[in-house]
């Protein structure tokens, strides 16, 4: 049985003219193994973000139900920590503070001295060694997304959620995070579930990508298997013969349906969408054609 | 700004030196000048008060009279000044103490109104802050109440509670709460979601939800609330004491009215503008604690 278990969710807004709702995305189905790091792309508005928050418990599903280790979820809770796009610390709090909140949150019985220990140890982690005192204001975003990060592996959660993590950062920062990244999540091997509209990013880090169409009723049209080989660095897996092919196949996918407007039929809510979706595997593909 | 030039203490120092010389010119009044007027003249000037005679024979404007002739001088309200902060620590009678305490008694009243509306207006207002429904059903009536001056409910704070100590209080009260109340709902309920939602996922306990985020997220929108109604409670103050006859600085501005001693009122000003300096300082000390930048 999958770790991670996101079963048929729906989700509906009340529409703007007030009179029935629009659907966001329909009978999201996916299986996700534990250690696995998935990553969902779309074109904004396609509701990605709402089922990442729908994981982590902070919005409500319509319909469909998540599964996490043999039980239903309902709610935020510890076991599913969100690593936010506008970073979320709190301002008024230390890089330090910021950390410990989470940690003494995750484990109330220890004691002062074994909290601190383990939030130097992701702060080290990171390599935020020093600005233990800073505030956030007086950090770079780079810096401020590592403190985010270490906040959610020192916690260490079932499943870490990742909402456009680097979308907020200068491009070069963002390659030296996303190989630290790479770097934790190795050691750690978390269940990550990622949302991102950067192609290269999501070919970097995961196992296996899912493809969303437009919204409204959005679906997963396609599951693409990141067939690269880990350990993998920016520098490597652009080397590698399937890197092209899987990027050229996920643009072109959303190239075709930010033409197409809606992706898909866009048809009304109650009218099922069940087309299983489409999964590509370049290592199986080139074996069947050999 | 252009023209950055220059120290400010030398201008505030001159401003000061200007207003207090043109205050002394246009409110001196020539000595007493006894040429060209009659012994019966002088002897009936005498009787009515206008004039006293001194040890040498000469004539001066009797002191007494002249604190009510016109408006005093700087040298009059210094003098005043002098007298007043040298008994500052005596008690007279029961009506006449010392500026120290009346300053005191002014000082603790405000701060009991202050401290208590805060108290209420914060705890109220993240309630309202919180929760959307509720404070779209109370706003209206907090829009009434509002702009009601804490002065007109003192005949019937003092009808009700019938002790004017404590109808001062809670005109102070009345004062403080509005405008930390509206503030603090708005800054509750424009905190971030994101913090929430952070608290959310760590699960925490309803009442560090309230102190380790909702507060602090708060606190520079719940400061200018309270520094709004910091102001408005100390103006409250002192009418609140006037009108109650509450021993205070500004029972002190009446009771020299009432004395028709002007360099007293003029005094009592003074006094109720440096307390409030300094109540202000100090609060802008604590509020520099507790604020934050995005």
């Amino acid at each position: 049985m999958a770790f991670l278990e996101i079963d048929h969710v729906s989700k509906y807004f009340p529409s703007h003219t007030g009179d029935g709702q629009v659907c966001i995305f329909k009978d999201v189905t996916i299986k996700i193994d534990k250690g696995e790091f998935v990553t969902t792309i779309g074109h904004s508005g396609c509701g990605k973000t709402t089922l990442l928050n729908i994981i982590a418990g902070l919005e409500t599903m319509s319909e469909g139900g998540i599964i996490l280790s043999g039980k239903e979820v309902s709610g935020p809770g510890l076991d599913r920590m969100v690593v936010f796009q506008t970073f979320s610390l709190m301002p008024w709090m230390t890089v330090f503070q910021n950390i410990r909140l989470a940690v003494k949150a995750a484990y109330p019985d220890w004691d002062r001295e074994k909290i601190a220990t383990h939030v130097h140890k992701y702060v080290d982690l990171v390599g935020l060694k020093g600005s233990e005192t800073k505030r956030p204001t007086a950090l770079s975003g780079g810096m401020k997304q590592r403190v985010g990060l270490a906040r959610a592996f020192s916690i260490e959660p079932k499943v870490l959620l990742l909402d456009e993590p680097f979308a907020q950062i200068d491009a070069l920062t963002r390659g030296v995070i996303q190989e630290e990244l790479i770097q934790m999540w190795n050691t750690t091997r978390n269940t990550v579930f990622m949302v991102t509209h950067d192609v290269d990013e999501a070919i970097l880090l995961s196992d296996r990508i899912m493809l969303m169409t437009n919204g409204p009723s959005a679906r997963i049209a396609e599951i693409v298997d990141v067939t690269i080989p880990r350990p993998r660095s920016r520098e490597t897996v652009i080397e590698h013969p399937h890197y092209y092919k899987i990027r050229n196949h996920i643009i072109h996918f959303l190239v075709r349906h930010a033409k197409h407007g809606t992706g898909g039929d866009g048809g009304p809510p109650d009218q099922p969408v069940s087309e299983a979706p489409l999964e590509v595997n370049f290592e199986r593909d080139s074996l069947m054609l050999r | 700004m252009s023209g950055g030039r220059g120290n400010p203490w030398l201008i505030s120092g001159f401003l000061l030196v200007v207003f207090l010389l043109a205050w002394h010119f246009f409110t001196l009044r020539a000595a007493f000048d006894p040429r060209g007027l009659t012994e019966d003249q002088l002897q009936m000037m005498e009787f009515n008060g206008d004039i006293d005679r001194t040890a040498d024979g000469g004539y001066v404007w009797n002191p007494e009279k002249e604190k009510v002739k016109g408006v005093p001088g700087p040298l009059a309200v210094l003098d005043k000044a002098r007298i007043e902060l040298g008994e500052a620590f005596v008690k007279k009678g029961t009506n006449d103490h010392g500026i120290a305490y009346l300053v005191l008694y002014t000082v603790s009243r405000f701060a009991a109104g202050f401290l208590a509306a805060s108290v209420v207006a914060i705890m109220l207002g993240v309630l309202l802050g919180l929760n959307k429904v509720l404070f779209r059903a109370v706003n209206p009536y907090i829009q009434i109440l509002k702009p009601i001056s804490p002065l007109a409910w003192m005949p019937l704070l003092l009808y009700t509670v019938k002790d004017p100590k404590w109808t001062a209080v809670l005109v102070v009260f009345m004062a403080a709460l509005w405008p930390t109340l509206a503030t603090t709902a708005f800054g509750v309920n424009s905190l971030r979601k994101d913090y929430l939602h952070v608290a959310a996922i760590l699960q925490l306990s309803w009442f560090k939800r309230l102190y380790k985020v909702i507060l602090p997220g708060a606190a520079p929108t719940i400061v200018n609330g309270l520094r709004i109604s910091f102001g408005s409670a100390l103006v409250a103050v002192v009418p609140a004491e006037m009108l109650l006859g509450e021993l205070g600085v500004g029972y002190l501005s009446w009771i020299e009215w009432n004395n028709l001693d002007i360099s007293g009122v003029i005094f009592a000003i003074l006094v109720v503008g440096v307390v409030g300096v300094i109540l202000d300082s100090g609060f802008n000390k604590l509020a520099g604690l507790v604020t934050y930048q995005e």
